[in-house]
């Protein structure tokens, strides 16, 4: 029976730009809505797990005072992190909790506070995202490794600088039917082309600024349960029926592949495995497009079509709301924009709510039965699958 | 008082974030004018960089080697922002060779011009004294 662990309420707090509050105040939002969601109260959650990126907190394990803060507390809480996949692998640690039978119900809350720390601090620690001590030295950053990335695979499938422009015009088009995203104006492939414009500003070749995901303040809640409690809950339970992890060298003198993110190769084919279902059966996705590229490789790693033919799916539309498989039509992490540790948790959400039939105006037609997650943690370092069904 | 620690690698690279490793002899190595990586004694298996202890059979018996030959230019990046401290460098490309043994990562020399690269040319790897007194290596055609 692969109905084990259901997630019975989702929340998250609106994606903003410099939130107004704390960082306990800040997941408070998405914690409520969840609650709320799901008709709990905090006395039912039985364990709750944290998760963000630390670099960004001032707080010293932000577990503790988050946890006060929700009314959380006897119970155990703690915190995780594997930087942006941190909410995914929240969730990936609670069915575990649930099914080992530790705990019925628990809560995966993520947040990130990324205007905590002023820019000149920010733009510090975005240099030693890498390996400190042989790649950092260099004045690297993200958005240099996955242009590496994005460079490899445009020699190699003839991937055009437009392909990658037009990733982001869809991820605008849902932005903008999103009241959650940080980001909701259009944008359109002629502003990629106007060097006045922001988005063709380069920031790491061949990226440019519109290339480039929306950093954001938010949170995410997301509340889980064992089979008989989630039915007990919920007439609208949604499964969890894959997950798959992986993880792969920071320092690029590891890695052999340079066209696609093997962690979520792997993550993949653990998730389907698990669900017993492929490709083919998934209705609607999220994935992890911090940048444009990420969204075209995660579309070959996940199997949604063979490794140089994700400009086909963009190019043919196919991932917009009405196509063959629709991706991240809540607007993703370039116009939702990216708070750290509260994403994957977010993407969760989404993929939720698309399930329930309760999109709204992002809601993929068809009565999708059955969708993916995909999360990445650094620069394909780690690698989060999550496939979720009704 | 103890024996003073040993900060040679704080020479490394534009800005070294890194006070000591057990391979310090690495910044050594480049003040000599050498860009070099370790091999396992006992298993044979090449490093770049370099490591003080094997994961391929747990030993810690490593000896020296020359990074020489070229490499092929696996892909590249030009950057035009840069973290703290680095702005004054832009632009600056950065890059991975690979050799078959073992890849490195750096920085393309300035005196090449990003439109003279093209994925899968030869490359060198030349170390290099930095104008603020730092040791460092970079990409050079052979």
């Amino acid at each position: 029976m692969r109905e084990k662990v259901a997630i019975v309420g989702v929340g998250q707090s609106a994606f903003v730009r410099n939130y107004p509050g704390s960082i306990k105040e800040l997941a408070f939002e998405a914690f409520r809505e969840a609650l709320q969601d799901a008709g709990l109260s905090a006395k039912d959650i039985d364990a709750s797990i944290i998760c963000s990126a630390p670099e960004y907190d001032k707080q010293r394990s932000p577990a503790g005072v988050i946890a006060e803060y929700l009314g959380l507390t006897p119970k155990p809480t703690f915190y995780l992190e594997s930087i942006c996949s941190s909410s995914s692998m929240g969730v990936r640690v609670a069915y575990s909790l649930i099914e080992s039978g530790l705990h019925k119900i628990v809560a995966v809350i993520g947040f990130q506070k990324m205007s905590e720390i002023s820019s000149a601090e920010s733009q510090e620690r975005m240099g030693r995202g890498a390996d400190i001590q042989w790649e950092s030295p260099f004045g690297t950053m993200m958005p240099a490794y996955y242009a590496m990335y994005a460079k490899a695979y445009m020699e190699k499938y003839g991937l055009t600088l437009d392909d990658l422009a037009l990733v982001r015009v869809k991820s605008a088009t849902y932005g903008q039917l999103n009241d959650r995203a940080v980001y909701r104006k259009p944008v359109t492939l002629e502003m990629f082309k106007d060097p006045e414009n922001l988005m063709s500003r380069p920031v790491a070749t061949p990226l440019r600024v519109g290339d480039c995901c929306a950093n954001a303040d938010g949170s995410s809640c997301v509340i889980l349960a064992k089979r008989e409690e989630a039915k007990a809950i919920t007439d609208k339970p949604v499964w969890i029926l894959g997950l798959g992890a992986a993880s792969e060298p920071v320092n690029l003198t590891g890695r052999d592949l340079f066209t696609g993110l093997s962690v979520a190769i792997r993550a993949a084919e653990e998730a389907y495995k698990m669900a017993g279902v492929g490709p083919k059966d998934i209705k609607v996705a999220e994935v992890h497009d911090c940048f444009t590229i990420a969204e075209l490789m995660a579309y070959e790693n996940l199997g949604f079509c063979k490794p140089g033919e994700a400009k086909e799916l963009i190019r043919n539309k196919e991932t917009y709301k009405e196509g063959r498989i629709p991706v991240n039509v809540d607007g993703g992490l370039l116009s939702k924009g990216h708070p750290i540790g509260a994403t994957g948790g977010s993407q969760i959400r989404t993929i939720v709510l698309q399930l329930r039939g309760e999109a709204g105006p992002m809601q993929v037609p068809g009565e999708p039965d059955i969708g993916l997650v995909h999360n990445i943690g650094g620069v394909g370092l780690y690698g989060n699958v999550t496939i979720l069904g009704r | 008082m103890g024996k003073e620690m040993d900060v040679r690698f704080k020479k490394f690279g534009p800005i070294s974030f890194t006070a000591t490793t057990k391979v310090n002899d690495f910044v050594d190595y480049l003040e000599k004018g050498k860009v070099a990586g370790t091999r396992c004694k006992k298993c044979g298996k090449k490093y770049f960089p370099p490591r003080a202890d094997c994961s391929n059979c747990l030993g810690s018996d490593m000896e020296w080697f020359e990074i020489d030959g070229t490499g092929k230019l696996i892909s590249y990046s030009t950057l035009h922002y840069a973290p703290s401290g680095f702005e004054q460098d832009l632009p600056y490309t950065i890059a991975l060779l690979d050799f078959g043994e073992y890849k490195v990562f750096g920085r393309v020399s300035k005196d090449i011009k990003e439109d003279e690269l093209k994925i899968g040319m030869e490359m060198k790897v030349k170390a290099v004294k930095l104008p603020n007194g730092q040791l460092s290596y970079e990409f050079v055609k052979p």
